[in-house]
């Protein structure tokens, strides 16, 4: 198992060196002078030379990269020129907001997706089977930015049962936390939990023709144990594949989710730090998404030997 | 209920073919006509379709003309779906939008199945490319889809081409890893080694095995690459990263009706279900396209 994780680390290595590459390179896609763009159009000479000195923009491409890779190793991610403080620092602020919401919506993506998923296979065919997967084709088509600004209407404005935006923190007022998080871990999840009830249902019909099932039921067990029991544990596998890929879409959405409401994580930071071309501040934080969906990726892969005795990976 | 699933499902009855009888499978065309789904998803393509290419027939206004004293207008006879804050009649504006979320995501589809294809098969034919490509895959794969495609979009400056350009970046590794797949499993099969021995070229198996045996995934594969740049054009759009004003998007129509949800919400609310309606005709096309095409591919997802 450790030589498992071992090689899948190294195999990361090179993707990790590459994101970087990326993220550093995405400045140079700015077509002219990107000091001039970042300063804006009423910025003097004096400033927009500053700028170009703070970026590093009078270096050479490759001389840039030395001082990023330099920085990097050093744990150092660059200066916001938006927020004038270190882009670690406001990212380390914002991530756990961001977990908040995107662990909710994976929390509402499980106990809603999972068990539509089983209902649906077990009753193949019936009318609650429909149901499930219209619901679950409506949910991967809708747009969820959409979906959000119709929530906030429905639920925040006619009936007011809800905040329509905003963020309280959770050590402020837990129930105000809960509240302020329903709507937007809902518009965020809905995409997941159509698709996850799709692939449960899926493996579930595929699992009940098993063998082991039949004979489970040929020795009187109830029907409830047999699905609990024996169909439940090998659905687990894609499960835990949906879950790792919801992570990044989850984080994806953020995006435009945490705009939509308000809400002060990663998402809006970049977000923000992208529409005021905060250069430094993108760079850093594309890094920081994308080695941590790199982990992510690795720990999945760990979790399904876990889950999986049949899953040997030493031997190959 | 979706297609791959139904195959699945009858499967567990009973795994009876419906041509038992008959000598040959029926025709292709055939099989997509009886597969009620596929249809569906069919006609609300067409039904779109029509609309953007006879916007300019259909419209009742011009969609980028204000009318200062018929703001907020909600759906009456003149304006079936009202006005929106400068008195631009939505109608208008929505059929407009519709050819430019077609022709965006088309030509994403288009790009993605070029280079995705182009990446794929080299890295799934020749085992020395793979590696390298494929680790450069992972690694735009690596960011979430949505955020990188806005950062290059706002880089590159906002305008229709340059989201195509953005989501295209995003969405090839999707299909490179797709098309590597298939095209690893095809290059194992016996007629290629058939051909090989009889000393073809590479260049000739690709093009008359090797591609035409990946079709099917490749095809599935698109229609939903269609489906979320359509989406994800609404969201750069919804950012402002997308074409600029006043030209007519479902995003930025969308963004228009945010500040006044409040008063008139049905500014905002009919270019969403444009948005919806098109991705569940898409959804419903390629679910239809995999259960005749390739009916072993299971639920699609990522």
């Amino acid at each position: 198992m450790i030589q498992f994780i071992l090689r899948r680390l190294l195999i990361a290595l090179p993707v990790l060196l590459l994101v970087s590459l990326i993220s550093a390179s995405i400045m140079q896609l700015v077509p002219g002078d990107p000091a001039a763009v970042i300063a804006g159009q009423n910025a003097s000479d004096v400033e927009i030379a500053l700028i170009r000195e703070q970026l590093g923009l009078n270096q050479s491409f490759p001389a840039k990269l030395a001082a990023w890779y330099g920085d990097l190793a050093r744990g150092d991610l660059g200066h916001s020129i938006l927020l004038n403080r270190p882009v670690t620092q406001a990212i380390a602020e914002r991530v756990p907001v961001t977990l908040a919401l995107a662990g909710f919506a994976l929390l509402l993506t499980v106990a809603i997706g999972l068990p539509c998923g089983i209902i649906a296979a077990v009753r193949a065919n019936t009318w609650i089977d429909q149901a499930v997967l219209t619901f679950a084709l409506i949910g991967v088509s809708v747009p969820n930015f959409w979906l959000s600004l119709m929530l906030i209407v429905l639920f925040g404005v006619m009936l007011d049962w809800l905040p329509a935006g905003g963020y309280i923190p959770f050590a402020d007022d837990p129930v105000g936390w809960v509240r302020c998080l329903i709507l937007p871990a809902f518009s965020l999840a809905l995409l997941q939990i159509g698709l996850l009830a799709r692939i449960t249902r899926a493996t579930m019909l595929e699992i009940l023709q098993q063998d082991y099932i039949r004979t489970a039921r040929a020795k009187g067990l109830s029907s409830f144990s047999v699905i609990a029991k024996h169909a439940l544990k090998n659905v687990m596998v894609p499960v835990v594949t949906v879950i790792g890929i919801s992570f990044g879409l989850l984080l994806s959405g953020s995006v435009v989710i945490e705009t939509v409401y308000s809400i002060p994580g990663m998402g809006r930071l970049l977000a923000n730090a992208i529409f005021g071309r905060d250069y430094p501040m993108i760079q850093g934080g594309l890094l920081v998404t994308a080695a941590v969906l790199v982990l992510l990726n690795l720990a999945v892969d760990v979790l399904y030997a876990v889950i999986d005795p049949r899953i040997k990976y030493d031997q190959r | 209920m979706t297609s791959a699933d139904r195959a699945a499902a009858t499967t567990v009855t009973a795994p009876k073919s419906i041509w038992l009888d008959e000598a040959r499978p029926p025709p292709l065309w055939r099989r997509f006509a009886h597969h009620r789904l596929f249809m569906t998803g069919a006609i609300i393509l067409v039904f779109m379709l029509a609309l953007a290419i006879f916007a300019d027939l259909i419209q009742i206004l011009p969609p980028e003309k204000m009318q200062v004293r018929l703001r907020f207008q909600t759906p009456t006879w003149a304006y079936p779906l009202g006005t929106d804050n400068y008195g631009r009649d939505i109608w208008s504006r929505l059929v407009h939008g519709a050819r430019l979320s077609l022709i965006i995501g088309l030509a994403v589809a288009l790009a993605t199945g070029i280079l995705g294809t182009l990446i794929g098969v080299l890295a799934g034919y020749f085992k020395r490319l793979d590696g390298f490509l494929m680790r450069f895959m992972d690694a735009l794969m690596a960011f979430p889809a949505i955020l990188l495609a806005i950062a290059i979009a706002a880089a590159l400056g906002p305008s229709a081409i340059n989201v195509v350009i953005a989501l295209s970046v995003v969405y090839t590794p999707r299909m490179a890893r797709v098309v590597r797949s298939t095209v690893m499993v095809v290059r194992e099969m016996d007629y290629v080694k058939a051909a090989k021995a009889c000393g073809a070229r590479d260049r000739w198996i690709i093009w008359r095995h090797v591609i035409p045996n990946s079709m099917a995934p490749l095809l599935v594969q698109l229609t939903f690459i269609f489906a979320y740049a359509i989406l994800a054009e609404a969201i750069l759009s919804f950012l402002g990263v997308g074409p600029p004003p006043p030209t007519p998007t479902w995003g930025s129509m969308i963004a228009e009706g945010k500040d006044y949800l409040r008063e008139a919400p049905h500014i905002s609310l009919f270019p969403g279900i444009a948005v919806a309606l098109i991705c569940l005709g898409l959804n419903l096309l390629g679910d239809g396209l995999r259960d005749v095409l390739d009916p072993r591919l299971r639920v699609q997802y990522g």
